[in-house]
């Protein structure tokens, strides 16, 4: 709920501060007209402590109920009524104890001579703390209708990236544990290796921290275990190549950005010729960027790589754009018989 | 068993060590001979054209051609276990038509439960054979088989062909326009035209609507080669193609190719 603008200390100090300021006035205005001090501050101090009492009470009363929009003559009649009721409690209060104390002019007269005057002033004092707190609730309101909104779209975004991070194809744990259960047979030493490598590919990507941005050295740490999995399955026909600059190792990088892309090279170079293919990763340091780049060999003939995200790029694409809301992160190229996906992160 | 002839068996995946545990479950199995193992379907085809085996064991995901774009490719396909890791499309084919398959990684029981099956049905059909039976293949359930394996998205990118003893593998995207020609489907392609022996409707049913469009019986054609169509005779259009090939189109297909068009 809204907090009462009344509530925090400093709207307070100026709320009291107002009507002290107001009662003074007030006072020397009836002195003006002939009321004798000690009457004119009777007078003022009594009906601007009852007004500022109703004024608090308005505004704390709407913390539980705002007016929408099409009820704000509401507003006009609680005021004008609250008003009259004012006007009748001071009459009622004042004029029998000040009657007859005030020298020559009668101060029964008096009030029922300045009525109309008070009734206007209390009612414009009502109506502009009404419209205030309308105002201050309102935008309270639709700031936190602002955060919510946000809080559910940063929700949103982090789950999409958890999803996008989490793409662990089916196809290549199965066949993993394929090769692990031909391998207990055959060689249950080379069976206990793979299930290493596995289960610690497994634990970085079950890692969900998006924030967490992870050294380039890591990254390639986490490849290098996925590549080796993929030699155990595919040794007859995969090799690796890893060219990068040493500068770059301690380069920021988003956790499991690499992996998609070589494993979408890999499966592309695999499954796209019978060939023996080899995948190259480079890294290098361009200007703020770092620029990683995975090359993989496919059939002109057969193939279309589509210009942009082709291949199952998208869901890193999409990542990509997320984390930076830039669509330029990703690119790829053809050259001859290669494919080649780069990625560059900002520094 | 009676017969003394032992059965012969092929092994194709492209992962040597899912290749190396059939091998082993199979080592239990006196009478099973594996005579070759493949890598792909490339060698697959190559080595049931040589042996004409009894049985394979048939990896879905290989290399260039898919498990079932091979056996599309084989004349007379001998009886196969697919052995897979995970293709919701295959899987789906094969529990609709009642083929036994393999889920990767995969125990020897289950794997004895599939061979004692196949062999049951191996015992029956050469019981048939010797009192002169025709044992009627299962011809039709393969057929059916494979129709549904291509609507996996793989599938749907691509054609497969067998033209002078190669292999072709022909993108959607080269396609002009398929034209029937008796039993066959004629594909041409900037590459020349190539044979597939399907159907006009099975090319209507697999291929993407937007982008292939049925314009006469004998006629399917790839949208994006469209550059012109001119009346001709009444109620029926040529369709001019980027390659300069006419095309008739009917009174119905006008319709189907104007919507498509969107005009």
């Amino acid at each position: 709920m809204a907090k009462a603008p009344l509530s925090t200390g400093k709207f307070l100090l100026i709320f009291v501060s107002w009507w002290v300021i107001w009662a003074l006035l007030q006072t020397s205005l009836l002195i003006d007209f002939g009321l004798t001090t000690g009457t004119a501050l009777a007078d003022s101090v009594f009906s601007n402590t009852i007004v500022a009492l109703c004024c608090g009470f308005i505004s704390n009363n709407m913390q539980y109920y705002l007016p929408k929009k099409e009820r704000y003559w509401y507003i006009l009649f609680i005021s004008l009524g609250i008003s009259l009721l004012i006007l009748i409690v001071c009459k009622a209060t004042l004029v029998p104890l000040l009657r007859g104390k005030n020298g020559e002019m009668d101060y029964g007269i008096f009030f029922s001579r300045s009525w109309a005057v008070r009734y206007d002033i209390i009612f414009l004092q009502l109506a502009c703390m009404s419209i205030l707190s309308v105002l201050w609730y309102s935008s309270e309101e639709e700031q936190e209708n602002r955060q919510r909104r946000n809080d559910a779209e940063r929700l949103a975004k982090e789950a999409e990236l958890f999803k996008l991070r989490q793409q662990l194809a089916p196809h290549f744990l199965f066949n993993s544990l394929n090769s692990i259960s031909a391998l207990i047979g055959s060689s249950p030493e080379q069976a206990r290796t793979m299930i290493q490598h596995l289960s610690d590919f497994l634990r970085g990507n079950l890692r969900k921290e998006e924030q967490q941005w992870v050294p380039l050295s890591e990254e390639l740490q986490y490849l290098e275990l996925y590549l080796e999995i993929e030699k155990v399955r595919f040794g007859h026909r995969l090799s690796t190549e890893l060219d990068y600059d040493p500068a770059c190792l301690d380069c920021r990088l988003p956790p499991m950005l690499l992996q998609p892309i070589v494993e979408n090279a890999i499966k592309f170079g695999l499954y796209d010729t019978t060939e023996p293919v080899t995948i190259v990763i480079r890294a290098r340091l361009e200007g703020d960027y770092v620029r990683i780049e995975v090359e993989n060999p496919f059939d002109p003939e057969t193939s279309r790589p589509k210009k942009g995200t082709g291949f199952g790029l998208s869901s890193i694409q999409r990542r990509l754009y997320l984390l930076f809301t830039r669509p330029d992160l990703l690119e790829t190229r053809v050259d001859n018989n290669l494919f080649i996906t780069i990625v560059k992160i900002p520094q | 068993m009676t017969n003394t002839q032992p059965i012969r068996a092929i092994i194709i995946d492209d992962e040597p060590l899912a290749r190396m545990i059939v091998q082993e479950y199979l080592q239990s199995y006196a009478d099973i001979t594996v005579l070759q193992e493949c890598n792909d379907g490339f060698e697959g085809i190559k080595a049931i054209q040589q042996y004409h085996p009894d049985l394979i064991f048939l990896d879905i995901q290989m290399p260039k051609i898919n498990g079932f774009e091979m056996l599309e490719l084989v004349d007379n396909p001998p009886d196969v276990i697919f052995t897979t890791a995970f293709d919701e499309y295959a899987i789906q084919a094969f529990e609709t038509h009642a083929v036994d398959y393999l889920l990767k990684p995969f125990s020897k029981g289950r794997f004895d439960k599939a061979v004692r099956k196949w062999l049951d049905r191996y015992a029956d059909h050469q019981a048939a054979l010797a009192v002169g039976q025709d044992p009627s293949p299962d011809a039709a359930a393969q057929q059916a088989l494979l129709e549904t394996a291509s609507s996996s998205p793989s599938q749907q990118q691509r054609i497969v062909v067998k033209t002078a003893g190669k292999i072709k593998i022909i993108p959607l995207e080269d396609i002009h326009y398929l034209e029937a020609s008796d039993d066959y489907v004629k594909i041409h392609t900037h590459n020349g035209a190539f044979l597939k022996n399907r159907t006009m409707s099975y090319f209507e049913q697999v291929l993407d609507p937007n982008r292939f469009v049925r314009t006469h019986r004998s006629y399917i054609i790839n949208v994006q080669q469209v550059t012109r169509i001119d009346p001709y005779e009444k109620d029926s259009h040529l369709c001019v193609l980027s390659s300069g090939a006419q095309v008739p189109v009917s009174k119905a297909g006008y319709v189907k190719l104007k919507a498509v068009l969107g005009l």
